[in-house]
C-alpha cells in the first residue's frame, strides 16, 4: 500500500509534481497514467526515496521507504529499463542486489526462471535488448517477494508475447494480495491491466477513478445511424433537444436520442436501418480529452493529431 | 500463478551484507580485472625495465651515478606513477560506473541508507588494491634488486628507508584510488572525475614548480596532495618537504575530507 500526501517536487523554478495525494491499495493493479513529462517517474522516485520531496510525504506499507529495515521485501521496483551495470551478467546483478538483504542464491535462480531469462543469465546485460532489460528489471523487483510493486512503463520495448506475459504477471501479483502500481502513457494498455487509475498531467492529479467509471465517462452519447432513407429519418428524428448531422451519404450522427428510441421511431415509420451504433470515444480519446491541457511537450496542431493517433 | 516458491525471509540490510554485495559487484566486472592487470604489469614490467636501464648506465660509466645506493631503492618502484593511473581510474569507476549505467538507482533503492554503500565500496576496493599492490611492490623491488646486483649496486629491504618505501607504494596507491572514489561520488561522471583526479595528482605539482619560484609559494608546494603523498615514497626528499609520514598523513587527510564531502552529497542529493 502506497499513500502520498501533498507530494510536491520542484527543480529550481520548475514544478515537476504538485500537491499530489493518492492511495495505492493492495490486491489490485493501479495504473498511473499521464502524458510523457507529467511527473510519473519523479513521483515513483520519491516513493523509493531516491528523490527527496520538496514538500509533502509518501509512505509505503505505513513507513517512508528509507525507514524499512528490509526495503527489498517491502517494495520491488522497476524504475527504468536497464538500471543495470552493462558490464555485469544478469545473474551477478541479481546476486549483488540479493546480497544486501541476505536473499539466498536459489531465489536468484528462481526469479531468473520466472522472467524467462535462464538462457542469457550468464551474459552481460550490456548486450540485452530493451525487452530483456525489462525482464531483468522485473526479476530484481521480485527478488525480495515484496508486498508492493512499483513498475515504471514495464511494457516498453516488449513484444506482444511479452506484453501479454506482463499483463498476466501483474494481475497475478495483485491477486496474491500485493499492491501493484504501474505507470504508462498508454491508456489502452492500462484498460486491460488495471482496475484503478490515477491520472496526472503536468504534475497534478487529474483523476483518481476506477477503470469502469473512466470508460463510462468516455461515452459521448452520440449514435451513428446508417439508412437508405436517411433524409426521411432525419425529419422523423427532429426535435427540440435533438441534433442530427450527416457525415456522409446515408449516414447520420444523432445526439439527444438513445439508440433504443431511434430504433423504435424507425420501426414505427417503416424505415430500414443498416446500422445503429452508440458511439464511444476510444479510451485514448477520452484520455487525451482529460489530459489535453496538460501535455508537456506538444507539436504544432497537425503533427500532434498524427502522433496521437 | 505464484511468484515465490522459495520462502524469502525478510533480512535486514546490514553493513556486512552491503560489503558482501559490493564485493560481488567488484569481482564481477571485467574492468576491475583489466585495471588491476594494467597496474600490475606496468609496475613489475616497467620496474624491471627501469632497473635494467639504471644498471646498464652504471655499467657503461664504470662508476656510480649520483648516489647509486640511494637510487637503487627507488628506481625499480618508480613506475608507481604509471600504476596510479590504472588504480585511480578503477577507484573512480567503482562509483561512476553505477551512475553512467543507472545501476546507482537499483543500488540505492536496495540500501536506502546510502552511506553503507560508500563505506562498503571504499573498504572492498581498499583491501583488494592494498593486498595486491603490496605484493606487487615487494615483487618489483626484489626483482629490480636482482637486476641491479649485476652491477653490485643492489639495495635490500634492510637498506635505509627501503622497507617504508616498498610498503608505502601499496599504501599510496590505495589512497589514490580512494581519492578517485570520493571524487567520483562527488562529480558522478567518469570523465569529470578522472580529469579532476589526475588534475590534482599530475597537473598541480607542475603548477607547484611555478609556485616554487615565489617566496611564499615555497611554503605551499609541499602541501600539494601528490607532493605530500609522494614524500612516503622517496629517500631523497626535496628541501622543505613534510617528511614521509607527515606528508602521507596530509595526503590521507585530503582524501578523508573528499570522502566526507562525498558522503554528505551522496546522502543529500537526489539519485
Amino acid at each position: 500500500m502506497i499513500e502520498a500526501r501533498g507530494l510536491t517536487k520542484r527543480y529550481g523554478d520548475k514544478t515537476a509534481v504538485k500537491d499530489l495525494s493518492f492511495t495505492v491499495e493492495p490486491g489490485i493493479v493501479t495504473g498511473f497514467l499521464g502524458p510523457n513529462g507529467a511527473g510519473k517517474s519523479t513521483t515513483m522516485r520519491m516513493i523509493l526515496g531516491l528523490d527527496r520531496p520538496s514538500s509533502g510525504s509518501v509512505t509505503v506499507n505505513g513507513r517512508s521507504y528509507a525507514e524499512h529495515a528490509a526495503p527489498l521485501h517491502e517494495v520491488g521496483a522497476l524504475l527504468e529499463a536497464k538500471a543495470i551495470h552493462t558490464g555485469r551478467t544478469a545473474y551477478n546483478h541479481l546476486l549483488a542486489l540479493a546480497a544486501t538483504t541476505g536473499i539466498p542464491r536459489r531465489r536468484v535462480d528462481e526469479v531468473i526462471d520466472l522472467v524467462g531469462l535462464r538462457e542469457v543469465a550468464r551474459k552481460r546485460a550490456g548486450g540485452f535488448s530493451l525487452g530483456m532489460g525489462q525482464r531483468l528489471g522485473i526479476a530484481s523487483a521480485l527478488l525480495g517477494d515484496p508486498k508492493t510493486l512499483i513498475l515504471d512503463e514495464p511494457v516498453n520495448g516488449l513484444d506482444p508475447e511479452g506484453i501479454l506475459w506482463i499483463r498476466n504477471l501483474l494481475k497475478g501479483l495483485a491477486a496474491e494480495g500485493r499492491a501493484v502500481f504501474v505507470s504508462s502513457h498508454l491508456m489502452s494498455e492500462m484498460a486491460l491491466t488495471a482496475e484503478h487509475l490515477i491520472v496526472i498531467g503536468r504534475g497534478r492529479l487529474i483523476a483518481d477513478t476506477s477503470v469502469t467509471d473512466f470508460i463510462e465517462r468516455a461515452s459521448t452519447g452520440r449514435v451513428k445511424v446508417r439508412s437508405p432513407q436517411a433524409a426521411r429519418l432525419r425529419d422523423l428524428l427532429a426535435g427540440p433537444d435533438v441534433t442530427v448531422s450527416a457525415t456522409e451519404e446515408g449516414t447520420l450522427l444523432v445526439s439527444g436520442l438513445t439508440s433504443d428510441r431511434i430504433g423504435q421511431i424507425a420501426s414505427d415509420n417503416g424505415v430500414t436501418l443498416f446500422e445503429l451504433a452508440p458511439q464511444q470515444a476510444s479510451l485514448e480519446e477520452a484520455f487525451m480529452e482529460l489530459t489535453g491541457d496538460s501535455v508537456e511537450y506538444r507539436a504544432p496542431a497537425r503533427t500532434a493529431e498524427r502522433s496521437a493517433a | 500463478m505464484t511468484t515465490a516458491t522459495t520462502t524469502v525471509r525478510p533480512g535486514r540490510v546490514t553493513q556486512a551484507r552491503v560489503l558482501n554485495s559490493e564485493w560481488i559487484k567488484l569481482r564481477t566486472l571485467r574492468s576491475t580485472f583489466w585495471s588491476l592487470f594494467a597496474a600490475i604489469v606496468a609496475t613489475i614490467g616497467l620496474g624491471m625495465l627501469f632497473s635494467w636501464g639504471f644498471a646498464t648506465r652504471v655499467g657503461d660509466h664504470h662508476r656510480p651515478i649520483g648516489d647509486a645506493a640511494t637510487m637503487a631503492v627507488t628506481v625499480p618502484l618508480r613506475p608507481y606513477v604509471i600504476a596510479q593511473l590504472a588504480v585511480g581510474v578503477l577507484g573512480v569507476m567503482v562509483i561512476t560506473g553505477e551512475y553512467s549505467t543507472g545501476m546507482i538507482r537499483a543500488t540505492l533503492s536496495a540500501v536506502p541508507g546510502r552511506l553503507p554503500v560508500l563505506w562498503a565500496k571504499a573498504a572492498v576496493f581498499s583491501v583488494v588494491v592494498l593486498v595486491l599492490m603490496e605484493i606487487v611492490s615487494f615483487v618489483t623491488f626484489l626483482g629490480g634488486q636482482a637486476i641491479l646486483s649485476s652491477q653490485h649496486i643492489q639495495a635490500t629491504l634492510s637498506s635505509p628507508q627501503a622497507l617504508r618505501i616498498v610498503a608505502g607504494v601499496g599504501l599510496y596507491l590505495t589512497v589514490v584510488g580512494l581519492l578517485g572514489t570520493a571524487l567520483g561520488t562527488i562529480i558522478r561522471s567518469t570523465a569529470g572525475a578522472i580529469a579532476a583526479l589526475f588534475g590534482i595528482l599530475l597537473v598541480l605539482p607542475v603548477l607547484g614548480e611555478v609556485l616554487n619560484l615565489t617566496s611564499w609559494g615555497k611554503h605551499i608546494t609541499p602541501y600539494l596532495p601528490s607532493n605530500a603523498g609522494g614524500d612516503l615514497l622517496t629517500n631523497a626528499p626535496d628541501p622543505g618537504s613534510l617528511g614521509p609520514w607527515t606528508g602521507f598523513g596530509v595526503f590521507v587527510l585530503y582524501t578523508v575530507i573528499a570522502m566526507a564531502v562525498a558522503a554528505y552529497l551522496l546522502k543529500r542529493r537526489d539519485a
